[in-house]
């Protein structure tokens, strides 16, 4: 708790000063494409939420496993905390997406592979918060949370790899691709610096949630023990 | 100041609009929720100290 206590405000300032500066950057700086015109903006939101979308839920998987074996409660806590703000990233990676499609594909939703197992990875979200509320015994909800979050993990991967193996699939190719430390032109420098902020952002934001959520965990597991010790004495 | 957005502002618009609120809200329960248990955790130590 006193290491995250300390970090915290860094963590909250960067968040805010990293996200701030990629949004005002992308929005208000960055000129229209040739082809998508100004919807082209939309992207400084969507790739950076589909991104924590997709990590927030492999840290819950990690979470999990951690628990499983170890049995760390902090692990299952910092999972538990990660949910919530990874069912906003992937709503909001969604519906941007969806607003976007609108104009350039023709279309708000598309069974597309991505879009699709998209969806499903939302449904694990909401699943993996709806287990947590509907279990009263703190270590069997997180033993099921964790098989749960295990089996949601593949939907990550598959949101995250669909495009490359699935061809059929509506939705374009990955938009920043590191190949062997570098970056691929599969996107103009005029917008991948305020989106590389923009990620950094919305990563910091995430990582800021996470740390509140999960100190808040920690003390109200401490609330709940205390409040049982008072009733049984 | 505001960049013309051509035929698109919507939906520039409520992306962007839409898309803080999800995150303004977000972060407005996680911050309350923290405050909350912090201070019952601490009325709740102070009364066993007691």
């Amino acid at each position: 708790m006193g290491w995250s206590g300390r970090l915290l405000p860094w963590i909250a300032a960067a968040a805010a000063v990293s996200l701030c500066s990629g949004l005002i950057w992308g929005y208000f700086f960055t000129p229209d494409d040739m082809r998508q015109g100004s919807t082209v903006k939309i992207i400084y939101l969507h790739v950076p939420a589909a991104l924590m979308a997709i990590n927030g839920y492999l840290l819950m998987f990690v979470g999990a496993l951690v628990w499983l074996i170890r049995r760390q409660h902090v692990s299952v806590l910092a999972a538990k905390a990660a949910a919530p703000v990874g069912m906003v990233m992937t709503l909001v990676a969604l519906a941007t997406g969806a607003i976007w499609g609108q104009p350039m594909w023709g279309t708000y939703w598309v069974w597309d592979p991505r879009l699709t197992s998209f969806l499903i990875l939302f449904l694990f979200y909401v699943g993996y918060i709806a287990l947590w509320a509907a279990i009263e015994d703190e270590d069997t909800a997180a033993d099921l949370t964790s098989v749960l979050a295990i089996v949601g993990a593949v939907f990550a991967l598959l949101s995250r790899y669909a495009v490359l193996f699935w061809n059929q699939g509506l939705h374009q190719g990955t938009t920043v691709t590191v190949v062997d430390g570098a970056k691929q032109e599969n996107i103009s420098n005029v917008f991948f610096q305020p989106l590389l902020l923009s990620m950094a952002g919305f990563g910091l934001l995430f990582l800021t949630l996470l740390l509140i959520g999960t100190r808040t965990e920690v003390r109200s597991r401490r609330l709940k023990v205390l409040q049982a010790r008072e009733r049984m004495e | 100041m505001m960049p013309d957005l051509g035929k698109y502002a919507l939906e520039v618009n409520s992306s962007y609009a839409l898309s803080l609120f999800a995150l303004a809200v977000i972060a407005g329960l996680y911050v309350r929720r923290s405050r909350a248990v912090k201070r019952a955790l601490a009325a709740m130590e102070a009364a066993q100290d007691a």
